[in-house]
């Protein structure tokens, strides 16, 4: 039997993403799509809050992109081997309920925590288009996955080398010009990219669900860290979100928080290559 | 013939120009002659009137004797019979309103210096490995206590000296709750709470990090899985926030989360992986122990700190203590000033606070004199960093999960005196019920309710 918190499977989907299966029961039989974990890869490390990607039996699995210390100190824990903690789920499920006709669009490292909505949405019996974009060919991820869970599944890259040439956006409006009509669209990738398409959406007037991956710390409603404004009230993200009404989100505000602790980031993983450099070196 | 000097023995503190630069500990205890000077001022009055101000009765004349006959055994195991956590109290409790607050000595002169002679004691067993395992026999009976920090480790404590099986859920990945993100090291290292901790799972107190109830298992699931009471003892919750203009902009913090940063994800040492605003000038807003505690970290990590309080120095609701520490570490007191708006930069980051100079009027409902503003006196502070410390709101995650647990207006858990809930064998105590308060009357309602768990498990 697997120990606790033991990387049971670890993928590597792209360079710089990876997705790791964690042994957790209680967890994987409680989290429902949209529910996010915290881990910490070793002592003293940082929390990391990660967005459940899917759940086999006891295994919990979520997926990273190596962007900073602490994602990187995660990527150097083999298969086999512990994670210090992992906890969850937190937040609240993706609302599905009543939704028929359904548009999910992810955006890269997105697209992993887009799979389980379109799933979910997919097994409640709800026609699911899903459109999942990347920079380039390269770095597409999840393509069969996201295949299986979706109706139609459209692939979308920045350069064209793959599927359709552009932004979700523009393979989104594409739909709705063509008569699409969606009970409900869910956004989920970079805040730029959710907060262009409640543009789009906004336009069509349909309901938005975006989801949120702020800086937190205890995820449980204890810091504040994670606050947002929603239609002017301030909402925790661990606790009332992750996922919000994406046509009263303040998008701009949510996307300056996320840069606070931009140069300490910087400085950290500045640091962290030096030392990986050093080691190899040396 | 007790020792009639008027005043306590002091404690040898780090001074303070020192110390506003390390995250050491402020005061070093006494030594074992300092804490028998201050131990022979002790009357050992009959009728102990500290005893009553104490919440969890500690039988502070007995153990203050053992330390006159050079007995410190003695000592710990008369204090350790009443206090699961005597090396935190001795500490961070607010003796001046409770025990050391009746003490008779204190009519004409100082009182008795309970809070160090507890902390000495205390240390003393944690250094030398003196434990008090004194247990009933195990009597199968299993209780699940919800939360690490002070309410839920008192209770459990306690159950297991009576003989239960105990299992404490807490949701982060250390236990201590409040003593372990919120009081900062130089208050209450962190050592001293891991060993008080360790002390309790060695009476067999089983302790389950990184779950969170309300989440991973309900109040239900628990009673399923065999647990025949419960104990919540999850805390204050969430900050509140004063609601004014720009309080999302980068910059802005609650006391919280900047503390939580700082002690338990230990961003205070320099090599720590945890990210923490570089601040040059902060204001803190609120006058409560949380609010001198994040000041005085932001002191330590280099700003220049401001308290910005809208009452006035008589009614700032921190310990004496804390007040006179932060004072002489270098932090300003802008006293009578409410913030009303907070102003940013182009890129979304705290440039300045707007401030209103406020007066005192009648007594409010809290009994002390409400602030009222003074039109026209607005002015504006420049900080690049704001902390707020204005109090919490309690926690959702486990009145929502739990149907027929009944809670007030305010979202507190209603108790009834022995810590009993609306729901039959859920009790609860602390911040979750009272809503945020002291360290010490949350142990007192975690002894209070582990009495009545026992009761009501014998009755059952």
């Amino acid at each position: 039997m697997p120990k606790k918190y033991e990387i049971v499977r670890k993928k590597v989907l792209t360079p710089d993403i990876t997705s790791i299966s964690v042994y957790a029961p209680l967890i994987a039989k409680k989290a429902r799509a949209g529910q996010f974990i915290i881990l910490r890869a070793s002592e003293d490390g940082e929390r990391v809050p990660l967005t459940v990607s899917s759940v086999d039996g006891e295994l919990v699995t979520v997926v990273y992109q190596k962007v900073g210390d602490s994602t990187m100190t995660l990527d150097e824990i083999p298969e086999g081997e512990c994670l210090q903690d992992f906890v969850g789920p937190l937040g609240e499920p993706t609302p599905i309920e009543g939704v028929k006709r359904a548009a999910v669009v992810g955006g890269g490292l997105g697209c992993a925590i887009a799979l389980p909505v379109a799933k979910a949405l997919h097994d409640a019996g709800a026609k699911v288009d899903l459109i999942g974009g990347f920079r380039t060919k390269d770095i597409v991820i999840l393509e069969e996955e996201m295949g299986k869970a979706s109706d139609n599944l459209y692939i979308c890259t920045d350069d064209g080398s793959y599927g359709y040439n552009g932004f979700t956006t523009g393979k989104l409006e594409e739909l709705l010009k063509n008569g699409e009509k969606y009970d409900r669209v869910y956004a989920i990738g970079p805040l730029v990219m959710m907060k262009f398409v409640c543009r789009v959406t906004e336009k069509y007037d349909i309901p938005t669900t975006v989801s949120m991956n702020p800086i937190m710390i205890d995820g449980t409603g204890m810091c504040g860290c994670c606050r947002v404004t929603v239609d002017g009230q301030v909402k925790f993200a661990c606790v009332d979100g992750p996922d919000f009404d994406g046509h009263k989100i303040d998008f701009d505000e949510t996307i300056a928080r996320a840069a606070t602790y931009k140069e300490f980031e910087q400085r950290r993983r500045a640091e962290h290559k030096c030392r990986l450099e050093g080691m190899s070196n040396g | 013939m007790a020792d009639m000097s008027p005043e306590k023995t002091k404690m040898p503190e780090q001074e303070p120009e020192v110390r506003n630069k390390n995250f050491l500990e402020v005061a070093k205890g006494y030594t074992p002659e300092l804490a028998k000077r201050e131990a022979g001022r002790c009357l050992g009055c009959k009728n102990p009137r500290c005893v009553e101000g104490c919440p969890v009765s500690v039988p502070i004349p007995e153990f203050i004797g053992h330390i006159q006959k050079d007995d410190m055994e003695g000592a710990y195991r008369a204090l350790s019979r009443a206090n699961a956590l005597p090396a935190v109290c001795g500490r961070v409790c607010p003796q001046e309103n409770q025990c050391e607050g009746k003490c008779v000595r204190g009519i004409k002169g100082e009182s008795v210096g309970i809070g160090r002679l507890e902390r000495f004691v205390a240390d003393w067993a944690l250094e030398n490995n003196v434990a008090n395992t004194d247990r009933e026999p195990d009597n199968g009976h299993r209780v699940a206590v919800i939360g690490s920090g002070p309410a839920g480790l008192t209770c459990a404590g306690e159950l297991a000296r009576k003989g239960y099986r105990v299992t404490v859920f807490e949701a982060f990945h250390v236990a201590g709750g409040v003593l372990s993100y919120g009081i900062p090291e130089f208050r209450l290292p962190k050592s001293i709470v891991e060993k008080e901790v360790d002390k309790l799972r060695s009476l067999g107190v089983d302790i389950e990090l990184n779950t969170v109830i309300g989440k991973v298992l309900s109040i239900d699931e628990l009673f399923e899985m065999g647990y025949e009471a419960v104990f919540i003892g999850s805390g204050a919750g969430l900050p509140q926030f004063m609601k004014i203009p720009g309080e999302s902009l980068v910059g802005v913090f609650s006391a919280n989360e900047y503390l939580t940063r700082i002690n338990l994800m230990k961003a205070y040492k320099p090599d720590s992986p945890t990210p923490i605003f570089e601040s040059k000038k902060v204001a803190v807003l609120g006058g409560g122990n949380v609010a001198m505690d994040a000041a005085r970290c932001a002191k330590r990590m280099g700003a220049d700190v401001h308290i910005v309080y809208r009452r006035g120095e008589a009614e700032l609701p921190a310990r004496a203590e804390e007040v006179h520490h932060a004072k002489e570490e270098g932090i300003h007191f802008d006293l009578l000033c409410n913030p009303v708006m907070i102003e940013g930069d182009e890129k979304g980051r705290v440039r300045s606070m707007k401030v209103i100079r406020m007066e005192l009027g009648e007594p409010d409902a809290s009994g002390r004199r409400r602030p009222i503003p003074i039109e026209g006196s607005e002015f504006e502070m420049e900080v690049d960093t704001v902390i707020v410390a204005i109090g919490t709101s309690p926690n959702p995650l486990i009145r929502s999960t739990t149907p027929g647990l009944e809670t007030n207006k305010w979202g507190c858990i209603t108790t009834n005196e022995d810590g009993s809930t609306s729901r039959e064998g859920v009790f609860a105590g602390g911040d979750a019920s009272t809503g945020a308060a002291t360290v010490i009357l949350a142990m007192g309602a975690g002894k209070t309710a582990a009495r009545s768990i026992d009761e009501y498990l014998k009755n059952k």
